[in-house]
């Protein structure tokens, strides 16, 4: 993490905000406080802001503020950032997920990766609460972390052209959850039936970044039980 | 209100407007006009709003019959247009009636064209715009591009006109097929080797086959990059130029990944990303470096431009 953060202009209408090159929490958690401290004051000029793991990017109009005035009044933020923290605490997202079988067909492979069995796998992945550090990707693609080292596996060494929507994946200690079906190169280990993206709503996605999620273990029935009822709120 | 049948689509035809903004932090690209300065000028010689919806048509145009008498325009690309068997003239307000059929040619210039119907294209605003987001489905007309057999909807007017309007010859594009392109470096220009970056601003590239809305690649010069140096994904704005461990500059476009880990080395300046919306395979183009003063500058001045637009359009009885 860097001592302070490092301004860097991005074209003609962005600057960048950078807090350190890794990923990491501590770092994560310092852009979140920023995007959350410039949309509760209004900073004026600022059109939009697109939080990733380490950096901010924020979309100015140079007709209404200039690089340099906007790059003050972000410092001034940068060192009241602990004032936004606390904002950035909000509830736990549940998301239920059936993990092996047809729906998370990298699961044995993880296991076997790790020399574990694949209800251990489950365990730790489902045992512990991940950070939304961003979305990208694909519309409503969340990356979340960190998991534990135990399952923390390689990607796919060519990505597959199709893994189905709601696919929950590992990629080295990342995890994320597919939004539509897409290509991928992230290890499947299960599926969940909540819709992760729809282009109709407010927001459009699921889970925001920012936010904190968990995984928890359901059973096929479940699962089938709780796809019609995400069919019938679509209707 | 119906306007047109698509008789035939074209090569690739979509809906789009100015674009979607305030969404790129849940991974939604911006998608709109790649030629924005095309799309707004052919809604303002139909009397719409600078951001209503046009259909946007690639290289090969549409085959489009109309089902009412309004009026329409055709900037942009120069497609060769034509109405009921005669060439029709780009820039100005053309009127066609119930049953004539609207098709295109040959390209002769640029790549995109863009058709303003009077009153806007009437597609359901989603997040904010009307623009097709065809990889995520979503937007403009059901999230696709136009097919055989669609029927267009237009806006019912808010005034009546019997004027149209030309287009003045300064405010006409001219597309070449060799671009200089203005970039402000980008927050990892420092990537490449002292030699990359040299390459990089000296060197002809040529867009690839594979260019799309989504980004151009660019063949030519392989861009050195100092081999140590990886960053972790960050976003990725319209108009970034990235350069992936191939050396091969890439180009990032409107339809494009609102996030990645190659390093951008340099922005395009916003009003010449609507230029480059032009380029098409084979196209040649040179980067200049700019100070983000001048960029700037030169933004301010372009968006004036667009806004002294609309009242330099010369008007004409119909």
């Amino acid at each position: 993490m860097y001592q302070e953060a490092k301004y860097l202009p991005v074209g003609d209408r962005a600057l960048l905000v950078e807090f350190g090159t890794i990923v990491s929490m501590s770092i994560n958690q310092k852009v979140h406080a920023l995007d959350n401290a410039i949309s509760h004051l209004k900073v004026l000029g600022v059109e939009e802001c697109v939080p990733t793991y380490r950096s901010l990017l924020v979309y100015y109009d140079p007709g209404r503020t200039s690089y340099g005035q906007l790059v003050f009044t972000l410092k001034d933020l940068e060192r009241r950032l602990g004032d936004f923290l606390v904002r950035t605490k909000r509830k736990v997202v549940q998301i239920p997920v059936v993990y092996g079988g047809e729906y998370g067909i990298d699961l044995e492979f993880v296991a076997r990766h790790h020399n574990l069995d694949e209800e251990k796998v489950i365990q730790l992945h489902s045992g512990r609460e991940y950070l939304v550090y961003m979305v990208g990707f694909v519309a409503g693609f969340p990356y979340l972390g960190e998991v534990a080292n135990e399952i923390a596996t390689p990607r796919l060494k060519s990505p597959r052209l199709r893994v189905p929507a709601g696919s929950v994946a590992i990629a080295e200690k990342q995890t994320g959850v597919y939004p539509c079906e897409c290509p991928g190169g992230w290890r499947i280990i299960g599926r969940t039936p909540l819709k992760f993206f729809d282009a109709t709503k407010h927001p459009p996605a699921l889970i925001q970044p920012g936010e904190t999620v968990k995984f928890i273990p359901i059973g096929e029935e479940e699962f089938e039980r709780l796809c019609r009822g995400v069919q019938d709120e679509n209707l | 209100m119906k306007i047109c049948r698509v008789v035939t689509p074209g090569f690739f035809s979509t809906v789009q407007d100015l674009g979607r903004y305030g969404y790129q932090r849940f991974g939604v690209p911006v998608s709109g006009a790649m030629d924005t300065y095309a799309l707004t000028a052919a809604n303002l010689l139909v009397g719409n709003k600078r951001e209503d919806a046009c259909l946007e048509m690639t290289l090969l145009g549409p085959r489009l019959e109309f089902l009412k008498e309004t009026l329409i325009s055709i900037t942009g690309a120069a497609l060769s247009p034509v109405i009921g068997g005669a060439p029709v003239c780009c820039w100005q307000t053309l009127q066609v009636g119930e049953g004539d059929v609207l098709s295109f040619g040959a390209p002769q210039s640029g790549c995109r064209a863009y058709l303003a119907v009077r009153g806007g294209i009437d597609v359901p605003m989603v997040m904010g715009s009307r623009s097709t987001y065809v990889r995520g489905g979503f937007g403009g007309f059901q999230g696709r591009k136009m097919k055989t057999g669609d029927v267009i909807e237009a806006h019912t007017p808010r005034n009546a006109t019997k004027s149209g309007r030309f287009m003045p010859k300064e405010f006409i594009p001219r597309y070449s097929r060799a671009w200089t392109i203005d970039v402000v470096l980008g927050p990892q220009s420092h990537y490449l080797t002292d030699s990359g970056l040299d390459d990089f601003f000296s060197s002809f590239f040529t867009v690839a086959a594979e260019s799309d809305r989504m980004g151009y690649r660019l063949d030519g010069a392989r861009v050195a990059q100092k081999s140590s140096l990886k960053i972790v994904s960050d976003a990725i704005p319209v108009g970034a130029i990235q350069v992936p461990p191939s050396g091969k500059p890439i180009v990032v476009m409107r339809d494009g990944q609102t996030t990645g880990g190659y390093p951008k080395v340099a922005m395009i300046s916003t009003p010449d990303i609507s230029r480059i919306g032009q380029a098409k395979s084979s196209d040649k183009i040179r980067f200049t470096k700019i100070s983000l003063g001048k960029a700037q500058t030169k933004l301010l001045k372009y968006r004036r431009n667009l806004r002294d637009m609309k009242t330099q359009l010369i008007e004409t009885k119909l």
